[in-house]
């Protein structure tokens, strides 16, 4: 189709997505609209990844791209295109649960749980660089996440917890 | 949320994309890491009926210093510019990046994305006027350079032509007895700024200014400067009195729109304690001190 059919049309063409999540290829047409978010949780089925404010504020939709903390409301499935996706179910290993998710357990680091899968995925980049962050560290790597029920503070104890279950 | 429909094409190179730009005209938007883009979008404040996507054009990231120039590609991330040698080297660049909203945003937002919104609340604009960068921009009719302080017209728009591209981002690095401070207040992490001040100084023996440049962000339709302001300090040795007098009189050059981010009058206040803050880090980093800079928020 010639550029001046393209823009002539009013029929939107899909176009091809393939991304590897959680270690499996998927391949889709989808949408040019499509949000990365909701080619995550409706078309793929994995809900682990919330989403809440839907705005690029509360990070409950934070998965890593290529190791890059982002927040999948704010991306278009296209634009992940090729790309290696971690969600919140790529963390358990062999049905161990990843230190972030046990030292969250332990140390009371959710109440109701919603932003919790934005909070670990923030934490799995902000310890991927920084293996031994200080609390301040903490606070900063996870500041694009909200929680409105658990307090903060016991979400830095369980990043410090995880870190030094990491590192032993 | 979804944006309204539109036709995606992905740009393979600078010249694919400026051809599908001048051939899609006024119904089509350039698309970079769209962290500002695509929320305009789902909110429905833009609904463009082509997006050209710029990310994938090879070459447009590089952050280099070469001889005594820094050269940024417009697509480099908040991130990656501020995990760069440039910023290890000139820490007013760190101060501006780190700080800007998340670490979400920072590894997708670009710095030609937050020039080319023309939004006085991204922090790029205003950083970049102390350090008075030139930008490289790439359009049909060929490439030219223009100070940033010339591209924004007005609030959200540019002096640039449809289908012209900013492709990088040059400056000076910084003289020896050079300091630099640059520092936002917002609500919270994710939030745009209520206000921000950046400060660039260069002294001479004595502590005389010999070279200054200030500005100011979220401080009205477009970032603000003061050449009167600068030239209080210019060419003297700075004083409290001197400081205090350019710090009133760059603060009365602010246009503060009042908004949920709070009044005109608040507004004026946090500016003034950014800009004073911003000297005294400024100049305590002309002496050597080394002084981790960050954005204020709760």
């Amino acid at each position: 189709m010639s550029m001046s059919e393209v823009i002539a049309s009013k029929e939107i063409s899909g176009v091809s997505v393939q991304v590897t999540i959680n270690g499996q290829a998927y391949q889709r047409e989808v949408e040019p609209r499509l949000l990365l978010v909701q080619l995550i949780r409706e078309e793929l089925g994995l809900t682990g990844t919330h989403i809440g404010c839907d705005v690029t504020y509360c990070g409950a939709c934070t998965v890593l791209v290529d190791g890059n903390p982002v927040k999948s409301c704010t991306m278009l499935a296209i634009q992940a295109d090729q790309c290696e996706i971690l969600t919140v179910e790529g963390l358990e290993q062999d049905s161990e649960l990843h230190p972030l998710q046990k030292a969250f357990s332990e140390n009371h680091g959710l109440q109701c749980g919603f932003c919790t899968p934005g909070m670990l995925m923030s934490s799995v980049a902000l310890l991927a660089e920084n293996p031994d962050p200080s609390p301040d560290e903490i606070r900063k790597g996870i500041s694009g996440n909200l929680c409105r029920c658990t307090g903060y503070n016991n979400i830095i104890k369980s990043v410090q917890a995880a870190a030094k279950e990491m590192a032993d | 949320m979804y944006p309204a429909p539109f036709h995606y094409h992905r740009a393979d190179s600078l010249q694919e994309a400026i051809s599908l730009l001048s051939e899609l005209g006024e119904s089509a938007r350039a698309l970079a890491g769209g962290q500002t883009l695509l929320v305009w979008m789902k909110l429905r404040f833009d609904e463009p009926q082509h997006l050209v996507d710029l990310s994938r054009i090879p070459g447009l990231s590089d952050i280099s210093m070469e001889g005594d120039e820094v050269c940024i590609g417009a697509l480099a991330t908040h991130a990656e510019i501020t995990k760069s040698a440039v910023a290890d080297a000139i820490p007013i660049v760190h101060d501006c990046g780190s700080g800007i909203a998340d670490a979400q945003v920072r590894s997708r937002g670009t710095i030609g994305g937050s020039l080319g919104s023309a939004d006085p609340s991204c922090d790029w604009p205003t950083l970049l006027h102390t350090l008075d960068a030139t930008l490289t921009c790439v359009g049909s009719e060929g490439t030219r350079k223009i100070s940033v302080s010339d591209l924004v017209e007005d609030i959200y728009t540019t002096i640039l032509k449809p289908a012209e591209l900013i492709t990088e981002i040059r400056f000076k690095i910084p003289p020896a007895n050079s300091g630099g401070s640059y520092t936002a207040f917002k609500r919270c992490a994710p939030a745009y700024p209520t206000a921000s001040a950046g400060v660039q100084l260069t002294l001479a023996d004595g502590d005389v200014c010999s070279d200054i440049r200030m500005a100011l962000g979220s401080a009205g339709l477009k970032t603000i400067t003061s050449k009167k302001a600068e030239d209080i300090l210019r060419g003297s040795p700075l004083t409290k009195a001197g400081i205090d007098k350019a710090t009133e009189t760059i603060v009365a050059a602010a246009e503060p729109v009042p908004d949920q981010r709070g009044s005109e009058d608040f507004k004026r206040a946090v500016l003034h304690t950014l800009v004073k803050r911003a000297v005294d880090i400024a100049v305590r980093r002309c002496h050597g001190e080394t002084i981790r800079g960050r954005h204020e928020y709760v």
